[in-house]
């Protein structure tokens, strides 16, 4: 038996002692109102009301019929309110923080989906808001930086390391470190110390409970396969999570691999990483050998962390999950695919996700069955896949 | 017996307060940060705190984190660290501590780190991001080469303070207010009540640290306690004179431990 908050060897608690007995107050507000019927009614509803849940389960048949493999099924969390899945962990966070007494909230963000989210639900709970972007990430996603002040939220840019994702969550937690009595850090992903792991993959595995019930009215069967993308981990951790016990349904993370995973240009940390102790968590991290973080990259905003999520690592581990790198190239193939196949815009993290359904399902057989999450919806991606082809924009006018 | 023990030891005797200098190692490089410490200790430094850099420390305010950035783009490894404490040791008998992250050690080998801290002559360890539940990261590895893990306790440890302390070694490291290391105008901290659950359970000296840049912020936090430690303050006049700090940090050291005398 492994202690709480570990996944085989991975998770824990690694944060300085100042913020030890704000992670035990989480931990105990998160295991009164896991069970407490008024929280999961009161989150049930938001789900249903606000957020547009359950998301739909659609079946893809041009893309089945074109690939040639094994029926393709989309799990639509991109047509939840914000347009991705983050809304799922946002909405049970705040209500958490609600009841926890806490005013305000912050968030880190890399594509600006959870920050969008975080400043969402915090206008709707009337909490004070700040989102921390990297600076370079704020350039990729003006769009959502506006939509986030529209909201309400402050912005604040990050410029240190490498200007994304994995400097945004530095500054919210020395963030969180300085205002740790009136601030609830909103973590987006899968990752961080425990509890959030857990607590961010209780909240989402409301994707896989609905995807399974969805499968099975239509297909009278579990599906085969299950692909999602990986950044942190969270959509992937959402949809796999109630089919883990499923031993026949095979689960596959996509992870970015940018240029290329044999190139410096990738932020593949199933293929690059190695065990390291980092932004809280025992994990596997993109780092060179005296533990320096290294900087990653990825066309998508949302995938580029040099690390994953505890539990992934140990999925990984025991081989109960695979992990497959795809490039900025064969994502943004698939999200030019999805749109003129299905009528789909998907976020280029989700895209990512296509690309590796469409290589795995031609090899799967015709009576097989395949779901692939779509975690988010592409508007925000536009612009990125015409700069990366080349087509200019008129972004001002 | 530990450098550390014996340090307080003789503080103790003489009824004076530790001052514990701090600068990253290899900022601006290491040669520099070699005659930083030796002058540290002449001018009225008790213990040194090296800093090792990490290129995410998340526990750190603006000057710390540049200089941070500053030693790892200059070639900063934890093998040359070694070797400026190995060099260090022929001259100086001061106590010796790193200031760095679990990474650090996770990554080069628990076992392989505290090996050498104890082959070269570190006397002290500290890791902001390993609170007490995950001491066992480490533990066993100090303990058998007599490295002392320092712990931490902060203004947000109430409860927690009585564990953290109970079996303490070396010194106990006082957070002086939430948020990360860098100078501070004034502190919203209960200081009374604060150094009071300290003192009450801790039977080890207590030094306080994070925000204390002045020689008298230094005189009136070290009456609270047993040592104070200096880092940003520090580490901002080497960012700014560079190579040429010593003669400047020389000084402000001097000035510090002038003031905490009184």
């Amino acid at each position: 038996m492994s202690k709480p908050g570990r996944y085989g060897e991975f998770g824990g608690q690694y944060v300085p002692e100042t913020l030890m007995n704000a992670l035990h107050e989480l931990e105990a507000a998160y295991e009164k109102y896991s069970r407490d019927k008024d929280f999961l009614d009161e989150l049930g509803f938001y789900y249903r009301e606000y957020a547009n849940r359950p998301s739909l389960l659609y079946y893809a048949e041009k893309m089945t019929k074109d690939l040639g493999g094994c029926k393709v099924y989309l799990k639509r969390e991109d047509l939840n309110h914000t347009g991705a899945h983050k809304i799922n962990n946002v909405l049970g966070q705040i209500l958490l923080a609600k009841r926890m007494g806490k005013t305000r909230v912050t968030a880190e963000t890399g594509a600006g989906q959870h920050g969008v989210a975080t400043a969402t639900a915090a206008a709707l709970f009337g909490m004070q808001c700040e989102v921390f972007m990297g600076a370079e990430d704020m350039e990729r996603q003006s769009l959502n930086v506006y939509r986030m002040e529209l909201l309400g939220a402050k912005v604040t840019g990050v410029d240190s390391g490498t200007g994304t994702l994995k400097d945004a969550i530095n500054e919210a937690m020395r963030d969180w470190t300085s205002n740790v009595e009136s601030t609830y850090y909103l973590i987006g992903s899968v990752m961080g110390p425990h509890p959030y792991p857990q607590m961010v993959r209780d909240f989402q595995k409301v994707i896989g409970i609905e995807a399974k019930k969805q499968y099975v009215e239509k297909e009278g069967r579990l599906p085969d396969c299950l692909v999602a993308c990986v950044g942190g981990g969270s959509n992937a951790m959402g949809l796999f999570y109630n089919f883990i016990p499923d031993k026949s349904v095979r689960l596959v993370g996509a992870e970015a691999a940018g240029k290329g995973a044999c190139t410096p240009m990738n932020a593949a940390t199933m293929a690059n990483g190695t065990k390291g102790i980092f932004h809280g968590m025992k994990s596997l991290f993109i780092q060179n050998d005296e533990g320096q973080i290294a900087p990653v990259y990825s066309i998508s905003a949302g995938l580029d962390y040099p690390g994953i999520g505890p539990e992934h690592a140990e999925l990984k581990q025991t081989g109960r999950a695979e992990y497959v790198s795809v490039t900025d190239e064969e994502a943004v193939r698939a999200f030019e695919y999805l749109s003129k196949t299905e009528g789909i815009i998907p976020a280029l993290e989700s895209a990512h996700a296509v690309a590796a359904a469409m290589k795995i399902a031609p090899g799967m057989r015709k009576d097989q069955g395949m779901i692939i999450n779509l975690s988010g919806r592409g508007d925000k991606d536009v612009y990125s896949v015409a700069r990366y082809r080349g087509v200019k924009l008129d972004e001002q006018n | 017996m530990n450098r550390i023990d014996r340090k307080f030891a003789e503080l103790k005797g003489k009824n004076e307060k530790a001052l514990i200098p701090f600068v990253t190692a290899g900022d601006p490089d290491m040669e520099t940060t070699e005659k930083l410490v030796f002058s540290m200790f002449g001018a009225g430094a008790d213990l040194v705190e090296l800093g090792v850099p990490f290129s995410d420390p998340v526990a750190e305010g603006p000057v710390i984190q540049k200089a941070s950035k500053r030693s790892i783009d200059g070639g900063t490894t934890l093998v040359k660290i070694f070797a400026l404490v190995e060099r260090l040791r022929q001259k100086t008998d001061g106590p010796l501590l790193l200031m760095m992250y679990i990474n650090s050690i996770y990554r080069f080998g628990t076992e392989r780190f505290f090996k050498l801290c104890a082959e070269k002559g570190v006397d002290g360890v500290i890791v902001p991001d390993l609170p007490y539940e995950e001491r066992a990261e480490i533990q066993r590895d100090a303990e058998q080469n007599g490295v002392y893990p320092i712990r931490l306790v902060a203004p947000t440890s109430h409860e927690r303070t009585a564990m953290i302390a109970r079996d303490a070694e070396g010194f106990l490291y006082c957070v002086s207010s939430t948020g990360v290391t860098g100078m501070r105008g004034s502190f919203s901290t209960d200081f009374d009540e604060f150094f009071g659950t300290v003192k009450k359970y801790a039977k080890i000296p207590c030094a306080v640290g994070f925000g204390i840049s002045t020689p008298e912020q230094a005189r009136q936090m070290g009456a609270y306690c047993d040592g104070v430690i200096i880092g940003s303050a520090i580490v901002k006049i080497v960012e700014m004179e560079g190579r040429a700090c010593v003669r400047h940090v020389e000084e402000f050291v001097g000035s510090v431990k002038k003031a905490i005398k009184k």
